[in-house]
C-alpha cells in the first residue's frame, strides 16, 4: 500500500504526505482512470484533483437534459462519496495546480493556487479542455455566455427566465445542441455559424445539410457564413455593468439578444504540460500507451494528442478527440501503462449528440473517406451516411437509426465491412450484408 | 426504499438501495457496480447498461419505447425475452427489482 494523504480536503494548513497517484482533473477521463485502476488491482493511494467547486460530474447532460430541466445535478454524479473512500481514492475539489515540480524518476510536487501542496510519486494528466474565447467588441458584457462546466450551465440556467431572445455562436454540436434545448425552453433562438456549413468537420456534408434542413423545419434560424462583428448593451455604457442586448453581425445585421451563448470550439489545457516541458502539439503528446513525452507521466481524454488508434489508419497519424468514449477508453490505455501492462487503444471511437428530437450516433472516424453511401428512411425519419475508404466501411452517421449504428459499429470492432453496393437499402438490415472483409 | 438486486454473469450478488426516481443504471453506477457500464450516462445511445430482469419482475416495469428496443438488437450479449437498458427504468416506491449483469457490456 501507498502512504496515505490527508483526508479532509477543506483542511488546507496541513501538507498531505505523497500520494501514489496524483490525477490533475476530476472529470470525465480522471475518473474513468480511478475507477479503471481500482479494478486493475492498483493498491496505492490515488488523488483525484479538480479545481471545480462539484463533485465528478458528466457534461453531456448540460447542453442538453440538464439545461431544460429534465434531470437534476444528482443525476449527473459519477460516483457516490461512499465508492470514493472505499476505494481509497481522495477528492479534492477546487483546487487549481498552478506549478509542478518534477523529477526526472516521475514523483514531484504539483503546487495548488491556493497554497497547497501535493506530493506525488506518479502523475497523470486530465486537465480537458477549455471553450475558445471569441474576443470581440463587447464580449465582455453581462450575458455573453460559454457552455463548458457546470457553472457555466448554472449561469445560463439562471439567465433562461428573463431572456426571451437568444443568439448561439458556433453551428457545432454544443451550439445546436443548446439552441435545440432553448428552442424548446420556448426561446427566440438565432444560431450563427462563420463556416459554409453546420458542425464543421466532425461529420461530412450529407448529415450537415440534413442537421441544416431539419434544425430549419423545426423552426430554428439558423445562419451560415454569419459573422458577429460586436455586441451592444441597452444603452451606450457608462459606470456600470449592463446587460447584453444585441448582436450586430457584420452583414449590418442586428438581432436581439438578452443571451449570447458561444460555443465555437475549446482550447486543450497544455499549460501545465508545457511548463513540464513535455511535448505538447494541439495537445499533450502521448504515444499509444498514453505516455507523455517524458515517459512517465500519462495524459488521457480532451488533453490528449494520440496516435490515432483506428486500424488501417495512416501510419504516424496523430489525432486528439473529444469524447465521452474517448476520455473512457483513452484513460484504461493508461491504466495498463500504470500497473506495468501494454494495452493498446480498444474499440471504435463513437459518439453520440441529440438534438430537439433528431438523436445523432456516429461509430467510427469518418476521417480520409472516398466514397459515401445514404441509407435513408424518409418515411419512418431514418437517415444514415456510411463513410468508405477503398471499398471498406470506416464510419457511419446515424440520426434516429439506432440500428444502424449498432451494426456498422460492431462491423466495425470486427473488422468486417458492408458492402457499399448494398448498404443504400434500407429494407435491408446492414448486419444482414455484413461480411467478413 | 427501493432495492435492485444485481446479480453478475458469475452469480455473484449484490444488493443495492436507491432513491424513488432514479434510473436502475445510475443507481448501479453511482455505487460501482461493475455489469454496468453506462458511457452515454443514460441518454439512450450507447446500450451498454444492458440487464436481464428476472421473469417475474418484467410486469413491474413501463414497456419499452422504439428506440430502446432498437438499441437492444445491438447489445454485447444478445438480448433475450427479458432484455432491458437499465437507464429507462426508474425506480418506484417499494420497487424490489431483481436483475442480472450481462458478461460484457462493450
Ligand atoms: C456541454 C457539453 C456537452 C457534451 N456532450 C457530449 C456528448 O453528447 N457526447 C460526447 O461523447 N461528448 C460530449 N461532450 C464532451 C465530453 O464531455 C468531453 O469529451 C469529456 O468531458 C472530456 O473529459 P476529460 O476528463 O478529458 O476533460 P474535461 O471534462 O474537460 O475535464 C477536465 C477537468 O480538469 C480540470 N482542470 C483543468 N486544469 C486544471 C488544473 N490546472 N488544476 C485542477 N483542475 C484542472 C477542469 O476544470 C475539468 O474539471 C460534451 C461536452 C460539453 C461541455
Ligand atoms: S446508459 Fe447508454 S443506453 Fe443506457
Amino acid at each position: 500500500m501507498g502512504t496515505h494523504a490527508v483526508e479532509e480536503a477543506t483542511d488546507s494548513a496541513t501538507v498531505p504526505s505523497r500520494t501514489g497517484l496524483l490525477i490533475i482533473g476530476a472529470s470525465q477521463s480522471g475518473v474513468q482512470l480511478a475507477v479503471s485502476l481500482r479494478a486493475l488491482g492498483f493498491d496505492e493511494h490515488i488523488t483525484l484533483l479538480g479545481d471545480e467547486d462539484h463533485r465528478p460530474y458528466q457534461r453531456p447532460a448540460l447542453s442538453k437534459e440538464f439545461l431544460q430541466g429534465m434531470v437534476g445535478s444528482e443525476s449527473l454524479i459519477f460516483r457516490s462519496n461512499d465508492y470514493w473512500t472505499g476505494h481509497n481514492v481522495d477528492l479534492v475539489k477546487g483546487e487549481y495546480i498552478a506549478r509542478i515540480d518534477k523529477e526526472a524518476d516521475g514523483t514531484g510536487v504539483a503546487h495548488a493556487s491556493s497554497g497547497r501542496q501535493f506530493p506525488f510519486s506518479r502523475l497523470a494528466l486530465a486537465v480537458g479542455a477549455r471553450a475558445r474565447k471569441l474576443e470581440i467588441d463587447g464580449s465582455d458584457l453581462d450575458g455573453v455566455l460559454y457552455l463548458r462546466n457546470a457553472d457555466d450551465a448554472l449561469a445560463l440556467k439562471s439567465r433562461v427566465g428573463d431572456a426571451q431572445d437568444v443568439v448561439v455562436i458556433g453551428g457545432g454540436f454544443i451550439g445546436l445542441e443548446a439552441a435545440s434545448s432553448l428552442q424548446k425552453m420556448g426561446k427566440n433562438v438565432t444560431v450563427l455559424e462563420f463556416g459554409p456549413r453546420l458542425v464543421g468537420r466532425a461529420v461530412g456534408d450529407e448529415t450537415a445539410e440534413y442537421f441544416l434542413q431539419a434544425h430549419r423545419s423545426r423552426g430554428l434560424d439558423i445562419r451560415l457564413n454569419a459573422t458577429a462583428a460586436r455586441f451592444t448593451a441597452a444603452d451606450g455604457g457608462g459606470e456600470k455593468p449592463h446587460g447584453v442586448a444585441a448582436v450586430e453581425l457584420q452583414d449590418g445585421t442586428v438581432l436581439p439578444a438578452q443571451i449570447v451563448l458561444i460555443g465555437i470550439g475549446v482550447i486543450p489545457n497544455t499549460q501545465l504540460a508545457e511548463q513540464l516541458g513535455l511535448d505538447v502539439d494541439n495537445g499533450v503528446v502521448v504515444d499509444r500507451f498514453a505516455l507523455a513525452s517524458d515517459g512517465t507521466t500519462v495524459a488521457v481524454g480532451d488533453v490528449a494528442n494520440m496516435p490515432n488508434p483506428v486500424p488501417g489508419s495512416a501510419p504516424g497519424e496523430r489525432i486528439r478527440l473529444e469524447s465521452v468514449n474517448n476520455a473512457i477508453e483513452h484513460a484504461k490505455v493508461a491504466a495498463y501503462s500504470l500497473t506495468g501492462h501494454r494495452a493498446e487503444y480498444a474499440g471504435i471511437p463513437w459518439f453520440w449528440s441529440n438534438q430537439a428530437d433528431l438523436k445523432l450516433q456516429i461509430a467510427g472516424l469518418s476521417n480520409g473517406y472516398d466514397q459515401t453511401v445514404l441509407r435513408r428512411d424518409t418515411e419512418r425519419g431514418k437517415f444514415s451516411v456510411l463513410y468508405y475508404r477503398q471499398g471498406q466501411v470506416i464510419a457511419a452517421d446515424c440520426v434516429n437509426a439506432p440500428l444502424d449504428f449498432m451494426d456498422v459499429k460492431n462491423a466495425l470492432a470486427k473488422g468486417q465491412n458492408i458492402p457499399a453496393t448494398a448498404a443504400a437499402d434500407v429494407a435491408t438490415r446492414l448486419k444482414i450484408i455484413t461480411t467478413d472483409s | 426504499m427501493p432495492t435492485v438486486h444485481f446479480t453478475d454473469a458469475e452469480g455473484s450478488v449484490r444488493d443495492v438501495q436507491g432513491n424513488v426516481g432514479d434510473s436502475v443504471m445510475e443507481t448501479a453506477v453511482r455505487n460501482g457496480v461493475p455489469g454496468i457500464v453506462a458511457e452515454c450516462g443514460g441518454s439512450l445511445s450507447c446500450a451498454t447498461c444492458h440487464v436481464f430482469v428476472r421473469e417475474d419482475c418484467v410486469s413491474q416495469l413501463p414497456p419499452m419505447e422504439d428506440m430502446e428496443d432498437e438499441m437492444l438488437y445491438g447489445t454485447a450479449v444478445d438480448r433475450e425475452d427479458t432484455s432491458r437498458l437499465s437507464c429507462q427504468l426508474r425506480l418506484t416506491d417499494e420497487l424490489e427489482l431483481f436483475v442480472t449483469t450481462p458478461e460484457t457490456q462493450v
